[in-house]
This record gives C-alpha cells, structure tokens and sequence, in this order.
C-alpha cells in the first residue's frame, strides 16, 4: 500500500480538524477509549434525545487514523437516530474486517468514512480505526 | 572497522527493497548467528531433560545447562551459581521476588520506593504488593532532563523496606545513580532490586562490586533468544524465601502430604526450563566477551552523540530525555511536532527504518512529563551511521506526508 492512499488529503485534514473536536456541554452519553499498544486515548460525548443523534464530538489524542476515523463518524452519525447509526456502525466494522467490500455501496452508506476501507489490510491500524466506533457503541450500550 | 551486521543474518533483510534498518533493540535485540549455531548444536547433540535422566543426551543437556549458568555467573560478577536464578525473562524474575519476598517480609508499616521511570514489570508489580500488604509505594521522580537527582533518594528513609530501581530507562536512555540507591537503602537497612534489563547489554556489570540485593535482566535484549531471563539474588536472602513456582526438579522429597524443597538455585527452578534459550544466553556472553564492552561502548556512544546532534538541527522534533550524553545509553526517545507517534513509525517503516511507538511500557513515566506518547529509536553496536543518516532523513518525509513543512 502506497503513503500516499492511507494519508490522503481527507484523512489529513480530518486530523486537522477542530469543530469535532470539543467537549459536549449537556451530553447525555460519554465513554473513553483506549488502545494500549499504541496510546491511542480518546472519550466520545454524544447527546440523544427521543433517540436521535443531536450532537456527537469527541476529544482526546491518538494517531491521525484514529482522530480522522473519530472525525468521520462524527460528521455521518450526527442528526441519525440511534439505530441507523447503530447499523452504520456494524458497516464501518464489517468494512474493516474486509466481510463488506463492495466499495461503491461502502462510499454511499458510509460517505467519507469508506476512505478508511484500505486499513483493513494494514493489521497495525486496524484497532486506530474502530477506536471511535467501538466506544461510541459502547456508550449507547451502557446508557440506553 | 568491522561492520558487525555482518554477524547478524537477519540484518540482511530488504523491506521493499531496502536493506532493513533496526533501530529498536531496547524492545530486543537481534540475534549473532553464534548464537543462532549454539542452539542448533544443542538441538541437533545435546538435547535431553536436565537433571532427569542418567543417559547420554540427558547428561549431556546438563552440563549445557550448568556451563550456561556459569557464564551467566561470571558475567555479571556474582560469588556464586546459586545466586543466580533462570526465570522466562526479566518480568518473571521481578516477580519472583514480590512473590517470595516482599509478600511475606513487607507490613502496612513499610515502604517500597520506585522510581517514576519504571517500566510496568517494576511499577505495577510492586504497586499489587503495596495492595496485598498495605505498604506504601513511593516514588522518585526525574528532572526535566529525565535524570534522577540525588536528592529524590531522600525519600528512602526508615520505613523503606524494598527500593526498586532501574539501571537504565527504556524511554529517557539515562542511566540512574545505582550505587548512590544502594548505599542509601542499605543505610536504611532496606533491600535493593535493580532492574538491569537495559543496561546489561551495554555496560559491564558486577553485582557484588554494586551490592545490590537483586538484579534482575532477560536474554533476548542481549543477543539470546526469547524466553530466558535471569534473577540473581544474594544466596543469604534466597536461602530465607519460599519457593515461587512448585513442581518438578524445586523438590528434595515429595509425600503425600508434605515437601521438602531442593536447594538453590534450583529452588526457583520448577518444571523443565527453556534450555534452547538458556544455551543461546550462554553463548550471546561468549559473544559479547568477544566482541567486547569497551568497543561495544564506543560504537553505540558515536551513534548517540551523533543521532543527538543530527536530531538536534530539527525543529520540529523534541528529544524526552537527556540531550547530553553523561550517564546516558543508546536508547532515544523523541516526538515529531504535529504528527502523533504511531503515524510516525509507521511512516518510517514504510521507507525501510523501524522505530518504537507508544508509551513504552512507562505510562506513569509519560504522564508524569506530559507526553502522550513518543517514537523510539535505540541502538546497537551493529548499527551504523547511515542507518542514523536514513532515520534522520526519513523524518522529514514524515512531516512531508503528514502535511507539514520540514527543517
């Protein structure tokens, strides 16, 4: 695999980006997620009301897959209910466990967030990329 | 100058078509194909059960087994091959001596000082002991160029019964004050662990010229393979600790309902031991006695020296530790501004350079000076300089790649 297709503009500036990256004043749900081997440490904040997304963010530090995976989720989950963005969750995971391949139905359910399909045959990554979506199910798992 | 990857077949790797550059011998160390040729006599003519047999290749498994033991002995300046103890590596030894000593000889009237630098094999098992018997864990803390002032020894006071310490940090390079921890503990009457696991490779080290109570390393950072470590002890205070692991080959005579126990070191030696790995530690000694510390030293301190002046001329990198090279090893530690460290290592991988990210085992080390996690690079004296040239090149390919800009 090529640099320049796993760093890719989108992931960079995902990492980049601040607006995701906040604390959630009100939040109804909040976990952290860790990853161990690699330090990877970051807490998801959602507020639900009548079982919808109406704000998702997430602070905390870790590598640019992890921050950008973060990033991405956030912009496709806010404003879905809980159970589509449960589903889409399960997606992006089955993405990564290769059991979903079929790319142009991974661009369309998962928008940007399809870009991270090629982690799955980057074994060192993979656990950078689920981090968010892992913690986010298991908010909404503790707190339902 | 002898260019010692030669002695090194898996140096001779390409990744995608490089010549592979392994600047991560702190996490472990490759090994000479001495050693590699040692095992494979041992498999191929010596191979039996140790101390279980009166037949040729059981025999012949023992007097590897001794001999090894032996080296091991005179290696590291110990009076005697009772005090020293094989164990699977150096964790395992430093447990054993939670286990069978400080579980029964400390009080929640004591203390263990430790020092912020541990690695988690000398932090949280002693953090678990100080739980099992109320004692309280003490730290010492570094300074800003990750050494350990003299005056942090103060806290080793009365109520200290066990100091562990480590020779070497894993993550800062800097080599801690061993002798001036020992005087003081001994001074407050309480027994010193040294946890040698990075020095041993490096530096020469004699425990009975140290004094210390315990030291403790594992084989595979020093050229063996996996699987073995060492825990020496001195032979008064083993002679007072029970056993740690029960089974065959620790025992005297076994009854029914009772057990008397072998002598040292084969107290603390149950079950059969991994012989392969523990004739591979004795040949890695031969090897490093042939190739010997004091160029050992002087090849390893010019690619420091010169990986920190190199380094230095970056501006976006901030070296965590000493940027010196007094009472410091071959192990660098050091962040890229901007770009989090498991994207660096991956980014110098990809150009053939494998560096160490993370937290290195020293989460409360890494909170402590308020670094989430940093690359590591550490050598070995079968590094070169081009490799240091390659590392330092590639890094700003690694700001390049992530966006930013570079020098």
């Amino acid at each position: 695999m090529e640099l320049s297709s796993l760093y890719t503009q989108v992931i960079l500036d995902h990492n980049k980006e601040t607006k995701n990256r906040r604390e959630i004043l009100g939040h109804t749900h909040k976990e952290r997620g860790h990853n161990p081997s690699c330090g990877d440490d970051i807490t998801i904040e959602a507020k639900i009301e009548d079982g919808i997304i109406k704000d998702l963010a997430y602070h905390g530090h870790g590598c640019s897959i992890s921050q950008a995976s973060a990033s991405m989720m956030t912009d496709l989950l806010t404003g879905k209910t809980v159970e589509e963005a449960l589903a889409l969750v399960e997606i992006f995971l089955s993405m990564i466990k290769r059991e979903i391949d079929d790319i142009d139905y991974l661009e369309e359910v998962l928008d940007e967030a399809s870009i991270l399909q090629g982690i799955s045959n980057l074994p060192a990554r993979v656990k950078c990329a689920v981090l968010a979506w892992h913690t986010l199910k298991e908010a909404i798992a503790k707190n339902q | 100058m002898k260019n010692y990857r030669e002695d090194f077949p898996i140096l001779d790797l390409h990744v995608k078509g490089k010549k592979i550059i392994y600047l991560d011998s702190a996490a472990t160390s490759q090994r000479p194909r001495a050693v590699l040729e040692a095992v494979e006599k041992y498999v191929q003519e010596e191979n039996g059960n140790p101390h279980r047999g009166s037949h040729t290749l059981s025999l012949r498994a023992t007097e590897a087994f001794d001999a090894a033991r032996l080296k091991v002995q005179k290696f590291i300046g110990a009076k005697s091959t009772k005090e020293i103890i094989f164990t699977k590596n150096a964790t395992e030894a430093i447990n054993l001596v939670a286990y069978s000593y400080a579980l029964d000889y400390l009080t929640k009237e004591d203390q263990i000082v430790i020092t912020i630098a541990e690695h988690h094999a000398n932090l949280v098992t002693w953090q678990q002991i100080a739980r099992k018997t109320g004692a309280k864990l003490v730290y010492m803390y570094v300074d800003d160029q990750g050494r350990l002032p003299l005056k942090e020894l103060e806290k080793i006071n009365e109520r200290t019964k066990l100091v562990a310490c480590t020779h070497m940090s894993n993550v800062l390079g800097s080599i801690f004050p061993v002798s001036e921890v020992i005087k003081k503990a001994h001074e407050v009457g309480a027994k010193v662990l040294i946890d040698g696991a990075q020095a041993v490779p490096h530096m020469p080290v004699n425990v009975d010229e140290m004094d210390c109570d315990f030291y403790v390393f594992s084989g595979h950072k020093m050229y063996s393979l996996m699987g073995v470590g060492v825990l020496y002890g001195k032979e008064e205070i083993l002679e007072k600790m029970q056993p740690f692991l029960y089974g065959g080959d620790m025992i005297e005579y076994v009854y029914e309902q009772e057990t008397s126990f072998n002598e040292l070191p084969y107290k603390f030696e149950a079950g059969t031991q991994g012989v392969e790995s523990i004739v591979s530690l004795g040949a890695a000694i031969d090897y490093l006695h042939q190739v010997g510390f004091q160029n050992i030293h002087e090849r390893e301190m010019a690619l420091t020296k010169y990986a920190l002046e190199e380094l230095s001329k970056l501006s976006y990198i901030h070296i965590v530790g000493p940027t010196d090279l007094t009472n410091r090893g071959a192990v660098i530690s050091f962040t890229v501004e901007g770009v989090h460290p498991h994207d660096v290592s991956m980014i110098l991988d990809h150009y053939g350079v494998g560096v160490r990210a993370g937290h290195h085992c020293a989460q409360p080390l890494l909170r402590y000076l308020d670094v989430h996690a940093c690359s590591r690079a550490s050598f070995a004296f079968y590094n070169t300089k081009e490799e240091v040239d390659a590392l330092v090149i590639n890094l700003d390919e690694v700001r390049r790649v992530m966006g930013y800009g570079t020098k």
